[in-house]
């Protein structure tokens, strides 16, 4: 595993997430989490995508993005880069056991989001190790559901630009 | 061309194909595309329609045209299966880069995602293999995709861009206006290369011991002048090998040209690359027909890529001294570059040159020329009665196409259109028909095989309907050739469903079925009057060559095989000593 996060400005238009997913598909690029959504351009969106790159460069995957169209920018995130990811976890709970899942959940700062009478389901906004964890932890009381976001994620003011690879022009 | 009382969706495509100067298209009508069809007849305009019999001879013969006259090449197709029969063609020219715009209807808007009838989703299904597409679902948006998509197929690395037009979309009228610029944020092909580099570039070739020039087919698709590609090749004094995409970019009468390299290549051309210290690429992407085992390809050699299109550089093989931008402009700098820099004294590359050209004096294409009939003596005498003439030939796939390869010298660019990276069988019948549409006053000669040609050949109706003369020759040896060469070298001559029989059909009774002179062929001395006839029919015509279907393209590198270790028949000089010693 070689795993490197990509953030890939796009216009908002139809058909762009497949474009892109599509030819990380068909370049035998592994997508490990993918995320999309607007910024704070309408016309445009974000797509933060989690590659493995055991295969292939993550350069000639950056080098395909930027060949489609519809795609902007494409930046390599590093380690300092803010990652964050929404996780919905529904723990089994009889309620004789609820104040200690939900005492030891707020160790990760996830909130009650809904409470029935053998589950409860919490939300949780953190980094994605930090997920992991919440989730290992809950795993010995029974993990019914479980939904993430995938990662989103953007580089600390004064990183932009760094590691960005532009569009070469000469 | 802005029309002050609404126009069409329709009236409106016409008068974008008239904006880029489109003179000819390749279609075929159908439901969700007849409001075009029906301003193609309604409106006034000069744009000549040609009526093809499957939509894929449409895909081809705007493949052929943009191909033999380097504009952009124009075909038509309606929803569903029309659309769908484009997708050969499509996938062909996003692999040899050529620039075609694709215009097919699609179902209403309404209907679209209902399982319409003839509705697909093109857009969905070519999405891979085009440079870009457009699903246009407001009419006011016409104009700017015309101008993008003509914009997108013709510039950077040229390429296919599909337009889908639903039917009512073709209905509505608007307020028509053509945009004169054209604003793709996320376009920008790189043009200029970057100048330290190309000095960096000069300096590697003029101190290289052996360096060896590797053409490929961007040196045609870029327009680059082949007076600055010979400049080049001469400052440095360099052997030359041409790709099979850019047969013709380099004169293969150059001193200079050592031809073809890779699985079918010359011997003097595969060690060139292999034994040299510098590759200097040149629109070229290090093919796996050419390298052969990618790992053991040219050892010994530092790389210059020069491309324009980024993703190329390091893709298969790492380049030391890349150089992004088109060739147009590279070519001529470095050309310079290479000519102030070079001290007048003798290349320090003379004695390599020395070595690779006699390896070419020594091995080069060769066949035994005995009945039955030879392939190989078939295209020499093609080559021969057409010598000093202005002749553009096209080719199926397989080893008709090899051979036409290895034995025609073609000194131009744009006179060679072969289907390289899809390997698509059937492209040489209506490949031709384009390539004689765009340019009438040359001599257009189709080589194929009797595989390929009934593949396509329902297009000598079309070629008969509009007098396009161009002469089709099925080198005919009643089999898949290539596919039997490879089942009796590699599987152990287990010839699985690869026998078509020479006369299935007759192909000269097919020619006259469709109004058109046949020729047939099946001794050395019939070849010449078969040829003079048809150059001399002044018609569409076919000539049936029945060759012998044992004989094979030599030499041949395995597949996953080292380029440098060919495999050959044997001669009487022992020339398969360079293989031994393990080049």
């Amino acid at each position: 595993m070689n795993m490197h996060t990509l953030s890939i400005l796009v216009q908002n238009r139809p058909g762009v997430l497949t474009r892109c997913a599509g030819l990380f598909a068909r370049r035998g690029f592994n997508i490990d989490s993918l995320a999309v959504g607007r910024t704070e351009d309408p016309s445009r969106s974000r797509i933060t995508i989690r590659v493995d790159c055991a295969q292939h460069s993550v350069d000639q995957v950056q080098k395909q993005l930027y060949k489609l169209i519809d795609v902007l920018k494409v930046q390599e995130l590093g380690q300092s880069a803010v990652e964050l990811e929404l996780m919905l976890l529904k723990v089994t709970s009889a309620p004789e056991r609820r104040p200690e899942i939900i005492s030891l959940a707020e160790v990760f700062e996830a909130k009650v989001v809904d409470v029935g009478p053998q589950a409860v389901t919490f939300s949780c906004v953190s980094s994605p190790d930090r997920l992991q964890a919440l989730e290992e932890l809950m795993e010995p009381y029974g993990i019914r559901e479980l939904v993430r976001t995938g990662r989103i994620a953007l580089d600390r003011d004064g990183e932009l630009g760094r590691r960005t690879r532009m569009r070469v022009v000469a | 061309m802005d029309s002050e009382t609404p126009i069409t969706g329709a009236e409106a495509i016409i008068r974008c194909l008239e904006a880029e100067g489109v003179t000819d298209v390749f279609g075929l009508p159908g439901g969700a595309i007849l409001p075009l069809y029906d301003a193609w007849a309604a409106c006034d305009h000069t744009i000549r329609h040609y009526l093809v019999r499957h939509e894929q001879g449409a895909g081809h013969m705007a493949q052929g045209y943009a191909r033999a006259t380097g504009k952009v090449g124009v075909a038509i197709a309606t929803s569903g299966p029309g659309a769908t029969n484009l997708v050969t063609p499509i996938a062909d020219a996003y692999l040899d880069s050529t620039p075609i715009v694709c215009i097919t209807g699609q179902v209403q808007t309404h209907l679209i995602g209902t399982d319409a009838f003839q509705e697909a989703d093109i857009q969905g299904i070519t999405m891979p293999i085009v440079k870009h597409s457009w699903l246009v679902d407001d009419v006011r948006d016409l104009p700017r995709v015309f101008k993008e998509a003509f914009h997108i197929a013709r510039t950077g690395r040229p390429g296919p861009v599909l337009i889908d037009v639903p039917k009512d979309v073709q209905l509505t009228p608007f307020a028509f206006s053509y945009p004169k610029q054209v604003d793709i944020p996320g376009y920008k092909p790189s043009k200029h290369g970057h100048p330290r580099q190309i000095i960096q570039a000069a300096e590697a070739i003029l101190a290289a011991e052996r360096p060896t020039f590797y053409v490929g087919g961007g040196a045609v698709h870029s327009g680059v002048s082949q007076e600055d590609l010979i400049r080049v090749a001469d400052a440095a004094q360099m052997p030359v090998v041409t790709t099979l995409q850019a047969k013709g970019a380099f004169p293969d009468s150059h001193p200079l040209c050592i031809g073809l390299p890779g699985m079918h290549g010359s011997k003097a051309a595969n060690w060139a690359m292999n034994r040299c210290d510098l590759l200097i690429a040149c629109g070229a992407r290090f093919d796996d027909r050419v390298t052969g085992k990618l790992d053991a390809f040219a050892p010994g050699a530092k790389v210059i890529h020069m491309d324009v299109d980024p993703a190329e550089i390091d893709k298969n093989r790492q380049a030391q001294i890349p150089i992004v931008g088109s060739l147009e402009h590279v070519i001529p700098k470095l050309a310079d570059s290479l000519e102030s820099r070079a001290n007048g004294g003798p290349p320090r590359a003379a004695e390599w040159l020395a070595t690779v050209r006699e390896w070419k004096r020594e091995h080069p294409f060769r066949y035994r020329n005995t009945e039955p009939l030879k392939p190989e003596f078939v295209i020499e005498r093609l080559r021969e009665l057409t010598r000093g003439q202005d002749v553009i030939w096209t080719t199926g796939v397989g080893q008709h196409q090899m051979w036409a390869a290895q034995y025609l010298e073609i000194d131009l660019p744009r006179r060679w259109l072969t289907s390289g990276g899809a390997g698509t069988m059937g492209y040489g019948v209506p490949a031709a028909i384009g390539a004689k549409v765009g340019r009438p006053d040359a001599i257009v000669i189709n080589i194929d095989g009797d595989g390929c040609f009934q593949m396509t050949m329902q297009e000598l109706a079309t070629a008969r309907m509009y007098g396009i003369a161009a002469i089709h020759v099925v080198v005919n040896n009643g089999w898949l050739g290539m596919v039997r060469q490879w089942q009796e070298l590699f599987h152990d001559e287990r010839f699985s469903e690869t026998l078509f029989e020479p006369d299935l059909p007759d192909y000269v009774k097919l020619a006259e079925s469709f109004g058109i002179p046949g020729f047939r062929c099946e001794q050395t001395g019939e070849v010449d009057v078969a040829i003079t006839a048809a150059l001399e029919c002044g018609q569409p015509c076919v000539i049936d060559a029945r060759v012998d279907h044992e004989e094979k393209v030599y030499p041949m590198v395995p597949a996953g095989a080292p380029s440098a270790e060919m495999i050959d028949i044997a001669w009487a000089e022992d020339d398969n000593a360079w293989v031994e010693e393990g080049v």
